[in-house]
């Protein structure tokens, strides 16, 4: 069991962590805007996160806490 | 559950003002999760240049010292001879190190300076938006080479890597990248060797990164990380040019 | 009673660093300061401090800055080329508050110009030098033995009001050997420095040294401290001499070296009949502007004759503090010569006869 959250209004839309997800569960949602009017990522799908961190790592602005 | 990531307390709750997708954020993270890892947050001083990263004073919890465009490696200098016990470290682009500061960073890794530099290339000007860097390739259109570098009138990139390798002074010298998990973990492990080395008096230890500009390169984010990648690595190779086999 | 030692200026500049308790030189070799730094090499390691011979004079400021950031006493030195080259350093120093001393030992300019003495570094000195709004303190003596005591006083100057203090010599002063009395123990004064990166070590809050502040009013907020800061050394620090300037008729102006060539003229006058003062200013930055602005007002005083190894650059602020009372008039050498007494007393005695 893992889950990733997002503090959403630290997000620029950068999209690096859609890029650097292995099971490509992360979005950025082009639906809404965040408080800085970038497009911000979430995960589409907890189930399928496995808690590896590589979206975290790879995003350049702590925007991610990822638990297991 | 337990937390697996989440931001370090090497980095202060300020937002980054960087790009969308640059990888100062990156790379400001490594160092701080490094000096929080090996809890030297309290016994460091870091040392801002001038660039996108002039107010990383702001970023990093521990105290810092801005210096004049170039001379981040002269004020380490002055910082580590007065405080030997404590950690120094520089973090400089390529404009910082490799042009204007080219004698500071050359005379500083000569003299065996115990500090740490952490230099990021990516091969144009950032700050002020978009021109030649030393860094920039053969072909590369910037601001000042809208035509793309010819080597004719604007001569050749500069390897600083390899260049400041041949310094009996510089005992430490890798360049990494942030391609992906596997490459930020190295570059996070040639940053806590960067600063086993000063702690062990060794001398002038360096870690290059290369980095990405998605807004000067006229980019998105995951395509500049592509155009890294595929360009920057074979004119900028990486791997350790100096101490691989240093025990620390 | 104090031994006396007999001396040359710079390596004097040196040793009253070290008792002042500065541990950290950063210097280049330039013509005719060199011996500040040769001193340096050998002094410093006996008292486990820093010497450091940086790649340049750029370096060297840049390195001073990085000390004084850590709170340390801090010296650099050079000479009218390499002043320039430190030229930006000394404003980021100014902008961050930092305390540094730097000498100048001035040689003839522009450019490569000479390596012989010269006061052609005043307007670099006293007006800027660097880009922005600031000031250095800027102290010139006249003596060795001046040299001592004042670079003494201009590491506590520095320390107290957080500012770059400039001793500015010439060649002269540099290199001539003069008795020097030595205190036991100098009297320095030891402030704390909270705002000191040394390290958190505990402190609850990390300290940041840096002169940008992209916000204007940020920016002229700090700017407006600054000046605070500048007012009350102007207020609190001018240093001057004033030899007899009661019922003189013509009054010089002069400092350094050629304070010492007008003081035998003075002699050399009276000798003729016609009484001349002189104000020495000792602090060139603050300028004695109130005791100049006195010795126009007596009414024995007919004018100032201003004597520099320059085309004339204190000349403008005697001016000002003068404020159109009384002629100003000058007489100067340049290239590394130096005025003779009798190329001076002839200028004195043609004010005296209304000759000019």
């Amino acid at each position: 069991m893992a889950k990733v959250s997002f503090q959403e209004d630290l997000c620029k839309g950068c999209g690096l962590c859609v890029y650097a997800c292995p099971k490509k569960i992360l979005v950025l949602d082009k639906e809404r805007l965040n408080s800085k009017g970038y497009h911000p990522a979430s995960c589409v799908d907890l189930n399928q996160c496995v808690g590896c961190a590589f979206c975290a790592t790879q995003c350049p602005d702590s925007v991610i806490t990822v638990e297991r | 559950m337990a937390i697996v990531f989440q931001k370090t307390k090497g980095l202060t709750d300020k937002p980054f003002h960087y790009c969308p997708g640059c990888m100062h954020g990156i790379i400001h993270r490594l160092i701080a999760e490094v000096m929080e890892e090996m809890d030297i947050l309290d016994k460091t001083i870091g040392v801002a240049s001038v660039g996108c990263t002039y107010n990383n004073y702001d970023y990093f919890s521990c105290d810092m010292v801005q210096a004049a465009h170039g001379r981040a490696p002269a004020v380490a200098t002055g910082i580590k001879r007065c405080k030997p016990e404590e950690l120094v470290f520089t973090y400089q682009g390529d404009g910082d190190l490799a042009s204007i500061g080219t004698a500071e960073i050359v005379h500083a890794a000569a003299r065996g300076e115990k500090i740490c530099t952490f230099f990021v290339n990516n091969a144009v000007y950032g700050m002020t938006s978009g021109q030649m860097a030393p860094t920039t390739l053969l072909g590369q259109v910037t601001t000042t080479s809208p035509l793309g570098r010819d080597a004719e009138t604007r001569g050749y990139p500069i390897n600083v890597s390899e260049m400041l390798s041949t310094l009996t002074g510089a005992v430490y010298i890798e360049r990494v990248a942030l391609f992906d998990y596997k490459h930020i973990q190295e570059a996070k492990k040639a940053i806590a060797k960067a600063f086993r080395v000063q702690q062990a008096g060794l001398g002038f230890a360096m870690v290059e990164f290369l980095s990405t500009c998605p807004t000067n390169w006229g980019k998105e984010p995951i395509e500049a990380l592509e155009w890294c990648k595929e360009k920057m690595v074979p004119q900028y190779p990486l791997g350790v040019f100096k101490g691989k086999d240093l025990e620390v | 009673m104090a031994k006396r030692v007999l001396m040359k200026g710079n390596e004097v500049i040196a040793e009253a660093a070290i008792r002042a308790g500065c541990r950290h030189y950063f210097g280049y070799p330039i013509t005719p300061q060199t011996e500040v730094m040769h001193y340096m090499a050998r002094e410093m390691v006996k008292h486990g401090g820093t010497f450091v011979q940086a790649e340049s004079e750029v370096a060297a400021i840049n390195m001073v800055y990085g000390a004084a950031a850590t709170g340390e006493r801090v010296l650099t030195s050079s000479s009218s080329p390499g002043i320039s080259l430190k030229q930006e350093g000394i404003s980021y120093i100014a902008g961050a508050e930092l305390p540094a001393v730097c000498v100048n030992i001035m040689r003839g300019g522009p450019g490569l110009g000479g390596i012989l003495p010269s006061q052609s570094d005043y307007f670099q000195a006293t007006k800027g030098g660097g880009h922005g709004d600031y000031k250095n303190l800027v102290i010139a003596p006249a003596s060795v033995q001046e040299l001592y005591e004042l670079t003494v006083k201009a590491f506590d100057l520095a320390d107290q009001y957080r500012m770059l203090v400039m001793i500015l010599g010439d060649g002269t002063i540099g290199q001539m050997m003069e008795p020097v009395a030595f205190k036991e123990k100098e009297d320095t004064k030891v402030i704390e420095k909270p705002w000191a990166t040394t390290g958190l070590h505990g402190r609850a809050k990390h300290n940041t040294i840096t002169s940008i502040y992209i916000d204007p009013d940020d920016l002229e907020a700090k700017n407006r401290e600054l000046q605070a800061k500048y007012r009350e050394v102007e207020e609190k620090e001018v240093m001057v001499e004033t030899m007899n300037c009661e019922d003189a008729e013509v009054v010089i102006t002069a400092y350094g070296t050629c304070s010492r060539i007008c003081k035998n003229v003075i002699r050399q006058a009276a000798e003729l009949g016609i009484k001349v003062g002189m104000v020495r200013p000792i602090t060139l930055w603050p300028f004695p502007t109130k005791e100049v602005a006195r010795v126009a007002d007596m009414a024995s005083v007919k004018g100032f004759l201003d004597v520099e190894l320059s085309s004339g650059q204190m000349i403008e602020d005697v001016r000002l503090a003068v404020n159109g009372k009384k002629p100003v008039y000058f007489h100067g050498r340049m290239g590394g010569n130096l005025p003779t007494q009798k190329e001076i007393l002839d200028e004195i005695v043609k004010i005296h006869k209304g000759e000019i």
